[in-house]
């Protein structure tokens, strides 16, 4: 018999129809059987009831760009506790790079990885394949292999990808397949020896600068690609106000390109890498205010599709080094949705979409079926208490990476329960679990 | 106003009042090294540690005798010896000299915002003697000191910077310094070496030697590294040598009185022509004497401090009877 279960009392936010309304939301089993004005669907037939009173309901959260380490990197985070903290920052689905340790680049480690991420249960994980073998930019990866194992993209993330004859192809081969190419946009020769932003606070730190032109002409480049190919281009982690011009213009052109940006890359700018403070250390690196209000808009009007975290954890010991060799890049999993929500506070866009750019966004971008609320969806919802008060502590994190810039920000909004697939598999509303408890007995 | 940083990581932030009260302190200390007891006893039982991740001879001697003068034990340890080579991490290394209790570390390092790391994870004063190209705080000072002296002031003054400013820890320090101090600084090289964005730090930039230096009452000329040729900031040791090498004609340009600094190594031929290294104009010897009395004021302004004991400014009570000494020499600012 088939188990059904009422969400009572939130107000329901529906990327897809804009809406932000009171709504119940029935599911029955795995699936939604869809939002009903409230009462108009009572407690019949035995559903249980999940009070959701004064929460926010959301699609599952989708995130499109996270590193989780395994195989191979165990020791900087693991697919269950990459999980774990995917499910304590509200995201239903993720994407994992392809940077592992084998590589990501065959039919048998996308399925490693899947077999590892249904035994870690909870957040859905989906493998996204290198682009090439070995990372090594310079011959196609396996990707049918991948593909039938699996991979929802190719991407050698990390690496950028100096070959444009190799990018070529990868743009025209991935056609077959329907998968992107999601690039990470920097000329190494520009780039070489960088570790943060090129200009004024780099001279000043005496650190070398990667100018904002590394990124902007890989990106010339390969939405000229794209035009010559007819593959689809996602352009992971945009940082730089030019890059938002370039991808303005090829989306008013029509071409397939679409785009990421980071919750660090909308909220931080290059200053923060005064102190030497190498949780500040990422690539791309932070850039300045007039990119992050470039960024800004760019995801409001719809120029970027998707807010994604480029969650990179990394142990202690590769952070607690000279700036120079500091490993890049930060965890998100767990600040981002908090974060996003202040971008609605700050007024640079509304709830719906912001929440599109969470779900539906990155899930057309990678065609996961996730992100809507639509009847006969996947039931992966996303609870979320807009109020709650809290100061961010690296320490207390589920991911094993505790690098984070935001340490000891106060925050206000979180997820407080994850149901997927009609489960709730994580619940932090104060002293609810037990009225679900009772309400289902 | 005295000097109350807990370190010396940079001169950035460092106010103008800051730095007069360490060149009077450095002033002060100038006739200690003229003794013929060299030595006073104000870091008796102090320990000095010289943590040197770079070759250098000029700075690291210049450190040790400034703390040896002081009556501070000194112990120095070069990156071929220590554990570096070994694969400790420099957190490690600040953690286990720590545990030793050493009343400061002197540090040079390849990497910029070294001393901030280990200054994170040590107690004692930590003196930044060359962090990567970020700053080389007692070389300005030393070369404020030297202009102080031989042109009585830096307010007002035109000071030329000329060479490889992109990687150069001196001309950052010097640009934090000079500036705070009210002297109006030129950049002068190629632009591959002197990049636009500069400007914010409110330097006049020059691409030509001879405008750079047209008027000016100092010129800095900074050593080109031998290296940076063959990485396309300029097409040859050569070519940059005929647009950029300090030439008597070039210094004629300047006031009368210029004084001509260089922080060494010298490439003599490459950056700057040997008569004009040795010739009138040059203090570039006055440079290296002042920096032992800079190091002295600032290890005893920094340790002395430290341990709750008075830093005076002059630190009149340590000298004795230089005093009348500093009343004669003292009084420019």
């Amino acid at each position: 018999m088939s188990q059904r279960l009422l969400v009572t009392g939130g107000t329901v936010v529906d990327p897809v129809g804009g809406t932000v309304e009171p709504r119940d939301v029935l599911v029955e089993d795995d699936t939604l059987v869809g939002a009903f004005a409230p009462g108009e669907r009572g407690a019949e037939g035995g559903a249980a009831i999940l009070d959701a009173s004064g929460l926010l309901v959301l699609p599952g959260l989708v995130d499109m760009h996270v590193h989780l380490r395994e195989p191979g990197y165990e020791y900087k985070e693991t697919i269950r506790t990459g999980v774990a903290a995917a499910l304590a920052g509200g995201f239903t689905s993720v994407a994992c790079m392809a940077n592992t340790e084998p590589v990501n680049d065959s039919g048998a480690v996308t399925q490693y990885i899947l077999d590892r991420a249904r035994i870690a249960g909870g957040t859905r994980v989906y493998p996204i394949g290198a682009l090439s073998a070995g990372l090594k930019g310079e011959r196609l990866a396996e990707i049918g292999e991948m593909h039938r194992a699996g991979i929802v993209a190719v991407s050698d993330d990390g690496r950028p990808v100096m070959d444009a004859a190799l990018m070529r192809r990868a743009l025209e081969y991935t056609r077959m397949f329907g998968l992107p190419v999601i690039v990470h946009e920097e000329d190494a020769h520009l780039a070489a020896g960088g570790v943060m932003n090129e200009g004024v606070t780099a001279l000043r730190l005496g650190l070398r600068g990667i100018p904002a032109a590394a990124e902007e002409v890989m990106l010339a480049r390969d939405i000229a690609l794209t035009e010559l190919t007819g593959g689809r281009l996602h352009v992971a982690h945009v940082s730089t106000a030019g890059s938002v011009a370039l991808l303005r213009d090829a989306k008013a052109r029509g071409l397939p390109v679409t785009a990421e940006v980071t919750p660090h890359h909308l909220f931080l700018t290059e200053e923060a890498v005064s102190g030497y403070g190498t949780h500040a250390k990422m690539a791309p690196p932070l850039r300045t205010n007039r990119d992050v209000g470039a960024l800004r808009s760019a995801l409001a009007d719809g120029t970027i599709d998707a807010l994604a975290t480029d969650h990179a954890p990394h142990h202690h010991d590769e952070k607690e080094v000279e700036f120079e060799q500091a490993a890049n890049g930060v965890v998100g999993l767990e600040t981002a949705l908090p974060l996003a929500l202040r971008l609605v506070a700050e007024g640079v866009l509304d709830l719906a979409t912001l929440v599109a750019r969470l779900t539906v966004g990155p899930a057309r971008v990678l065609g996961l079926p996730a992100g809507t609320l639509d009847a006969g969806a996947r039931a992966d919802l996303t609870l979320v208490d807009p109020e709650r008060r809290w100061r961010v502590e690296a320490r207390v994190f589920r991911s094993k990476g505790r690098n984070t810039p935001f340490e000891g920000w106060e925050m206000t909004g979180r997820a407080v329960a994850v149901l997927v697939g009609g489960r709730l598999v994580y619940d932090d509303r104060p002293g609810t679990a037990a009225a679900l408890r009772s309400a289902a007995s | 106003m005295a000097f109350t940083q807990r370190h010396l990581l940079g001169l950035e932030g460092v106010s103008a009042g800051e730095i007069a009260s360490i060149l009077d302190t450095a002033a002060s200390f100038k006739e200690i090294s003229e003794r013929d007891i060299k030595k006073v006893p104000a870091l008796r039982g102090k320990t000095v540690i010289n943590l040197f991740y770079e070759s250098s001879t000029r700075t690291r001697t210049s450190f040790e005798i400034a703390a040896k003068r002081l009556s501070a034990d000194t112990v120095n340890i070069s990156a071929s010896t220590s554990s570096a080579s070994k694969g400790e991490t420099l957190a490690d290394t600040a953690r286990n000299l720590e545990a030793m209790r050493p009343d400061a570390i002197v540090v040079r390092h390849p990497a910029s915002g070294a001393c901030h790391l280990l200054a994170r994870h040590v107690s004692c004063p930590i003196l930044n003697a060359g962090d990567g190209c970020h700053e080389h705080p007692t070389q300005a000072l030393l070369d404020l000191l030297t202009i102080r002296e031989h042109l009585g002031r830096l307010e007002g003054l035109t000071v030329a910077i000329v060479g490889d400013v992109l990687h150069s820890r001196v001309a950052r320090s010097n640009l934090h310094g000079l500036g705070a101090l009210g002297a109006t600084v030129r950049l002068v090289g190629p632009p591959t070496l002197v990049p636009r964005e500069l400007a914010a730090f409110g330097a006049e930039l020059h691409t030509e030697l001879a405008s750079g230096v047209r008027d000016a009452d100092v010129i800095m000329m900074l050593r080109i590294q031998r290296e940076r040729q063959g990485a396309n900031f300029f097409p040859t040791l050569d070519e940059y040598s005929q647009y950029f090498c300090l030439t008597e004609e070039a210094v004629r340009l300047a006031k009368p009185q210029v004084i001509i600094l260089h922080p060494g190594p010298l490439n003599r031929g490459l950056e700057i022509a040997s008569s004009v290294a040795d010739g009138p104009y040059s203090v570039i010897m006055d440079q290296v004497t002042n920096g032992v009395a800079v190091r002295m004021a600032l290890l005893y302004l920094l340790v002395a401090r430290s341990k709750g004991e008075e830093a005076s400014e002059g630190a009149s009570e340590v000298l004795g009877d230089a005093e009348p000494l500093r009343r004669r020499t003292g009084g420019r600012a």
